[in-house]
């Protein structure tokens, strides 16, 4: 991969790669050169299958980080593409016309977090979630046990335990529990 | 219990609009005319279910019972991993046809509506509209802790907790997923209940329709569909 990383950089804006394994790589692409670097790839490099396209929500840095993770079937290689977004009014840039099945990702990702993509057929319309009126459930600011208990009713008489605790008990019952330090 | 924000507010201001093909409207029809059309009072009865009356006398009323008991029609609506329980009481094995029940494809046909697993509010609208058609007497059998209160979908939010507040339940079977013998102990117990009269979910529902409705409006939030729809 380091082959590929040297002769991608000598045309892109990449930072320093992460070698997961010897056939999976990921590194970090500038937004405005994401569009002719997956070209390149898919289209030179032989980067022909499109894995993933996933996001995760850096809540504290403000960013939304896509990952394009791309597969080269021929030379067993993945490459991970990822590009930062700023959180607020995110909108990534569509992708459905280089590879068709970015068209339902980019829906996911609409209703899931929230970012756009003009231009991406039927992307505003309802992908999982039926009649969703809150803040897109996958962010990181939205609290799903908070919402679940504003929402469902519970029924009383749960209870949880705490696993070492419970064994220790069950395992060990002449042992007396420790004495707080 | 998971810590959660307790700043964190739900949006309840919002409402979901009416999807555009419900709306009513004025439309033209193949031959010319012009007519108003309002998709959700057109095309179905919108009168609230009725307490099923009891038999005349308690023995008649006692050996409906026992027919309604010793033939228990299953509604083949699988949610959830529990529809997979389901499937091996079919075989030859455990072979629930002993007892009278088998399944059926349509609600028309069953009155026995097994919820067998967690609901998610997309699937618990299917459910009611599955429920409401089918004819009375009907029973609902709730399988797993997550009709019951939530199971391990006690803090999803898309996932109802109790089954109760948005069906009539005649019946839980506990476990995470019950066996198949598990089912065939609820299913015989379910039959005395049958057969002692007390199985009266359906008549609760029609009882109590209004509080039914509001609770399932509360979380359908598209609600597009009569409010009763048999």
């Amino acid at each position: 991969m380091k082959d590929l990383i040297a002769k991608l950089k000598k045309h892109y804006k990449l930072t320093e790669p992460d070698y997961r394994r010897a056939d999976l790589t990921f590194v970090t692409a500038q937004k405005d050169e994401l569009r002719s670097l997956l070209i390149a790839l898919r289209d030179i490099e032989g980067f022909t299958h499109l894995v993933l396209l996933t996001a995760v929500d850096w809540l504290e840095e403000g960013l939304f980080q896509l990952t394009y993770m791309l597969n080269n079937r021929a030379a067993n290689r993945t490459l991970a593409l990822r590009v930062m977004i700023p959180r607020a009014n995110a909108v990534g840039d569509t992708i459905h016309d280089l590879w068709p099945t970015a068209e339902t990702y980019q829906r996911e990702l609409r209703e899931m977090f929230g970012i756009d993509f003009p231009g991406s057929p039927r992307v505003n319309d309802e992908f999982i979630l039926e009649g969703w009126t809150d803040m897109p459930p996958y962010r990181r600011d939205f609290d799903s046990l908070a919402y679940s208990l504003q929402t469902y009713r519970e029924r009383p008489g749960r209870v949880t335990h705490d696993p070492r605790e419970h064994m220790k008990k069950a395992l060990y019952p002449d042992q007396k529990p420790e004495a707080a330090k | 219990m998971k810590h959660f924000d307790p700043t964190f507010k739900k949006d309840t201001e919002k409402e979901f609009p009416l999807r555009e093909e419900m709306r009513p409207r004025t439309v033209e029809t193949p031959d010319g005319q012009t007519i108003e059309i309002e998709p959700l009072k057109d095309y179905f009865c919108e009168a609230p279910p009725k307490v099923h009356p009891k038999a005349y006398s308690k023995i008649v009323e006692d050996f409906y019972n026992w027919a309604r008991a010793e033939s228990l029609w299953i509604l083949g609506f699988g949610t959830g991993c529990g529809a997979i329980e389901m499937r091996p009481l079919m075989t030859p094995r455990f072979d629930a046809y002993r007892w009278g029940i088998q399944w059926r494809p349509t609600p028309r046909q069953s009155n026995l509506l097994m919820i067998s697993g967690y609901l998610s509010i997309k699937t618990l609208k299917r459910a009611i509209r599955a429920y409401e058609q089918m004819q009375q007497p009907k029973y609902v059998v709730g399988l797993g802790s997550c009709t019951i209160n939530g199971g391990m979908y006690w803090d999803s939010y898309n996932t109802i907790k109790r089954l109760d507040d948005y069906l009539p339940v005649d019946m839980y079977i506990a476990g995470c997923m019950p066996r198949p013998e598990a089912l065939l102990a609820g299913f015989v117990a379910l039959k005395k209940i049958i057969k002692a009269g007390k199985a009266e979910g359906a008549n609760l529902y029609a009882e109590n329709f209004a509080q039914y409705k509001a609770n399932q409006k509360a979380v359908i939030k598209d609600w597009d569909m009569p409010d009763y729809s048999w």
